[in-house]
């Protein structure tokens, strides 16, 4: 919107000054001056960021080091391909409870306990996490330090010793989380819009149930464990530390280990959402959270830069259409924005979200789905291709300012296969967009047709109400939260939330 | 532009900071690399050169929040800093005179329909609805002027990254990345910004920030618990009053109020602007000397004359909805300045800082009563005594009665027993080891640098706190909380789940 009613102001002005009102004999076509246009604006300081290390082992497994020496401390973390997504679905939560119960269980040589004792002690840490197609154990620590904990890490990444203890101890912090799901009105909505996209079941958005974590046992961690650790790993470390040494040390810790078995390849299938209106009822909340939703892409695709321009326009920062249209000129949102996104192994969501007060629910989605539609409709202009552009461009430096996100990227590139010198190639493809790419793209994948539409808002107060939208029926989400039978007599507080 | 409030992490910038002697990082090398100037509209510059990639992040430190309301305009603090993003007489407007004038109009109708929206007796709804209306083409009469948000956008287009703002019960800060050759254009933005803020959009942007509330206190279980914990806490200070608002009053405030709030408190004297990164102290001063010029002198505000007086009684909150239970209490404490201020750090630490803390010990591990527990001060603020604050989060089929129960057992325990060596060795180096993990971060590390200046007058202080923390002893964490645990002092916030009814309520929220 921004660069339209700019336009509008900038050309309706004078005629309005002169038949309407006030003192303003003549107001001038354009902004009189610009000042910060003259201030200069230099050559940017020489910079060449420093790219880590990457050595390949023959097993197939894969180490970066990304020396730093402004402070005395030493990183790694060991990324470890399958996650969440390649779950029994009979057991969704399975990585969650393993992400926990790995590092809380500890080793043969040493607990949990103990190592967290251990650890805090010298201000280090030790983590294990999973993720929806990965899992990781990390570690850091002042570089005095460095030596010993990464011996405990390496203990802990080739034999840990699940307990029955922690799992349970897991499992009641999942449960926690299950049976709190539907407190929060904007949780609510991301999950519930998610699912709309990819199907309640899918690998990407089945959630945990009381059922399915209370079904995982410790055999269950420890197949998943076997299994995963001899993926291909990769290694990285970042810090305060000697080149030569740390790859000495780093080969004879995993060298001995058998060649890497690559990760099964997986065959989902994406379909996108039923079209539709979408309601879930919550009558302890003012406001209604809005979000509309389709497919969306991976960044193997090649119109990713056209994409991403013009997410830009469409969502991305104060200038852009929703923004200007939404908050800025109709003062109907705090919140508010959205795109199209890309994974990089499976094509992510396309979601626009708004949060506005229950009677302007209609109002606020109507703005929003008319800047959606617009994207096909309303031509781009060279100033949003220009402004999009510099946006994104002069903020790319952001990616690579640290030695960190350099070394993060690297190992992200690896893990999903992705050329070294992706960053570079992407950004060069984002100076080469043009208005017709981005007229070209937005036909493409702008569909307000095949987009799904949720309200989780307080029923009783969106007046008008979500019939004014012309959708058709709005269909109710049950999201009721699954109770096991044993517990169904309880007097749990769980069983009495929806 | 975030509202920092209800951040569970205490453990925020007063957690008392610390020096390892070891490496390159200590307070010499800092004090090498940082220039400070105080400009002669009272405005302090800092400049700390880390040259890592070509780019910089800045802070500007207003020492002024929503405590800081008047009465009656709660929230007016946050809503000025949301109009600092509109422009000023140079960005953001077509004609900046004649949208002056509009302005002015708009302001006219707004105290002319409020006048009648407030009458107490004889209000004429007819003569209401007119006014309305001339509020309405006031403002888009002064529309006609505005290039909507041009400021951020200028700023966007040269690459601003993290552009945000946050108000908190203490202060403002205004904050974003930046690429190094853009620094004297960004100094110009800055000082544009404070020095010359035009109360554009104000009414439009008034109805964002009422939409934000209903985002993060009105739509959210805890956001609710948390506004009522508070505002039964305090009696006497603005520390318990709504700090985006309450709803009468934030939706009420107007331009006029917002630009009388600029000028008391966004002076020079009250103002500290940090830089850091790739940035020569020798060029970056005198450019930074010529903007920062332009912000308006005059006195440092005075200060709150309002102290909370003693609590007496014993106070608590229930909230009885169809949400998951949750528990939280608070005891007064002292603020920043008092000398056991690192005494409280080592508390928080002890008793909350990662999986060998007590409370996770206890109540998570141990009984298995909670999925998470934990101590934290100073809240809501530190520049005022603030509270030190417990929560638990409980497991499902225990309630709040069974965390307070359990919380209480651990506080008693700080009373009759001393710490170990262990724990007490344990906070002071995990502070020191936090203090270095953040000086690698330009955007954390410039806004450590402008709280540090503003709070004690000398931004080493970041590093002196060492010797406070060191100074902990094991007899001050009993004294301490001897002192401030106690029945009389505390209030405590729960949730209650309710079951749901046939006929659900409408209205939800605290009652």
């Amino acid at each position: 919107m921004k660069n339209s009613s700019m336009k509008r102001f900038c050309e309706i002005v004078p005629v309005m000054a002169g038949s309407a009102l006030l003192f303003a004999a003549i107001v001038l076509n354009a902004q009189q001056a610009k000042p910060w246009e003259k201030i200069p604006v230099p050559k940017l300081h020489e910079f060449k960021p420093q790219e880590p290390k990457r050595i390949e082992l023959k097993n197939g497994i894969v180490i970066f080091l990304q020396e730093d020496h402004e402070l005395p401390f030493i990183a790694g973390s060991v990324l470890i391909p399958g996650g969440s997504r390649d779950e029994d679905p009979g057991k969704a939560g399975l990585i969650g409870l393993y992400g926990q119960s790995w590092r809380t269980s500890g080793t043969a040589k040493i607990s949990g306990d103990q190592l967290d004792d251990l650890l805090e002690a010298k201000a280090a840490h030790i983590e294990t996490a999973g993720d929806d197609d990965s899992t990781a154990l990390s570690w850091d620590s002042l570089k005095g330090d460095a030596d010993q904990v990464f011996s405990l890490a390496l203990d802990l990444l080739l034999h840990p010793k699940f307990s029955a203890e922690k799992l349970e101890l897991a499992q009641q912090q999942e449960a926690t989380g299950i049976v709190r799901r539907n407190d929060d009105e904007s949780q609510i909505a991301d999950r519930e819009s998610a699912k709309l996209v990819y199907g309640a079941n899918s690998p990407y958005t089945r959630q945990p149930e009381l059922a399915t974590i209370g079904s995982v046992t410790i055999e269950d961690l420890m197949a998943w464990h076997d299994r995963t650790i001899g993926g291909k790993l990769i290694v990285g470390i970042s810090g305060d530390f000697d080149p030569a040494a740390m790859e000495a040390k780093l080969r004879a810790a995993f060298e001995g280990l058998p060649q890497a078995k690559p990760e099964p390849k997986r065959h989902d299938e994406f379909g996108g959402p039923t079209p539709g209106l979408y309601f879930i009822n919550k009558e302890d909340v003012n406001q209604s959270n809005v979000q509309i939703v389709g497919l969306g892409t991976d960044r193997r695709n090649p119109d990713v830069p056209a994409l991403a321009v013009m997410n830009e326009i469409l969502g991305g920062g104060f200038a852009s259409r929703l923004f200007q249209k939404v908050r800025t000129e109709l003062g109907l949102a705090y919140a508010v924005g959205g795109g199209i996104s890309f994974a990089y192994d499976h094509p992510a969501t396309f979601r626009v979200e708004v949060l506005t007060k229950s009677p302007s629910t209609v109002d606020a989605t109507k703005a929003a789905l008319g800047e959606i539609a617009g994207m096909t409709t309303r031509p781009f202009t060279q100033e949003e291709l220009d402004r999009a552009k510099d946006n994104i461009l002069n903020s790319f430096l952001f990616r690579y300012d640290t030695r960190e996100k350099v070394l993060s990227e690297r190992e992200r590139l690896e893990f999903y296969g992705y050329p070294a010198d992706y960053l570079e190639t992407y950004e060069e493809a984002l100076k080469k967009v043009t208005l017709d790419d981005l007229t070209a793209v937005s036909k493409k994948y702008i569909h307000p047709e095949k987009l799904a539409l949720l309200v989780v808002g307080n029923g009783p107060e969106i007046k008008p109400g979500l019939d004014e939208l012309k959708l058709g029926p709005a269909h109710p989400i049950d999201i009721t939260i699954p109770m096991p039978a044993r517990q169904a007599g309880g007097a749990g507080p769980a069983e009495k939330m929806q | 532009m975030r509202n920092r409030k209800f951040s569970w992490l205490g453990m925020g910038l007063l957690a008392v900071l610390a020096l390892a002697g070891a490496h390159a990082q200590d307070l010499k090398s800092f004090e090498q690399r940082i220039t400070t100037k105080v400009l002669p509209n009272g405005l302090t510059l800092i400049v700390c050169e880390r040259p890592e990639a070509p780019v910089f992040s800045y802070t500007t430190f207003v020492d002024a929040g929503d405590v800081n309301d008047p009465s009656g305009e709660s929230g007016l603090a946050h809503m000025f800093e949301h109009l600092a993003f509109k422009g000023t007489s140079q960005i953001g407007t077509t004609d900046y005179a004649d949208e002056k004038v509009a302005l002015a109009k708009v302001e006219e109708a707004n105290n002319a329909y409020e006048a009648e929206y407030l009458k107490p007796v004889g209000r004429d709804e007819k003569k209401l609805a007119e006014l309305k209306k001339a509020f309405l083409d006031a403002q888009a009469e002064a529309h006609k002027y505005v290039v909507p948000n041009q400021f951020t956008d200028v700023a966007e287009r040269n690459g601003a990254e993290g552009l945000n703002a946050e108000t908190g019960l203490d202060s403002t800060m205004f904050f974003w990345s930046m690429p190094e050759n853009r620094l004297e254009l960004w100094a110009w933005l800055e000082s544009s910004r404070l020095s010359d803020t035009v109360p554009r959009e104000f009414y439009k942007e008034r109805d964002v920030v009422v939409e934000e509330r209903r985002m993060r206190t009105d739509s959210n279980p805890i956001g609710r618990l948390v506004e009522q914990f508070l505002a039964t806490a305090y009696v006497a200070h603005n520390y318990g009053r709504s700090s985006i608002g309450w709803p009468s009053e934030v939706s009420q405030i107007n331009a006029t109020e917002a630009m009388e709030f600029h000028k008391k408190y966004y002076v020079g004297a009250n103002i500290v602007v940090s830089v850091v990164g790739d940035v020569k102290a020798s060029e970056a001063m005198p450019l930074l000397e010529k903007y920062f010029s332009k912000v308006q002198g005059g006195p440092k505000p005075e200060e709150m004359t309002t102290v909370e007086p003693k609590q007496f009684a014993e106070k608590t909150v229930t909230i009885r909805e169809q949400t998951q239970p949750f528990y939280v209490e608070g005891y007064h404490r002292p603020n920043y300045r008092n000398p056991d201020d690192a005494v409280y750090d080592a508390i928080s630490d002890i008793m909350s800082n990662g999986r060998v803390s007590r409370l996770y010990r206890s109540l998570v591990r141990d009984q298995q009563i909670a999925a998470e527990a934990q101590g934290f001060s100073p809240f809501p603020g530190d520049k005022y005594p603030g509270l030190f604050a417990f929560y638990a989060v409980p497991l499902p089929g225990h309630t709040p009665a069974e965390m307070r129960e359990a919380i209480h057992k651990e506080i008693e325990k700080l009373k009759t027993t001393d710490v170990t060596d262990d724990e007490l060795a344990m906070y002071k180096t995990r502070t020191r080891a936090d203090l270095l993990r953040g000086l690698a971060d330009n955007q954390g590390l410039s806004n450590d640098l402008a709280e540090y200046q503003t709070r004690y007058g000398d931004w080493r202080e970041l590093f002196k706190q060492l010797e406070r923390v060191d100074k902990v002893t094991k007899a001050d964490i009993r004294r301490v909380a001897s002192q401030v645990f106690v029945a009389s002092n505390r209030t405590s916030a729960e949730i209650d789940t309710e079951a749901p009814t046939a006929t659900a309520k409408k209205d939800g929220g605290a009652r």
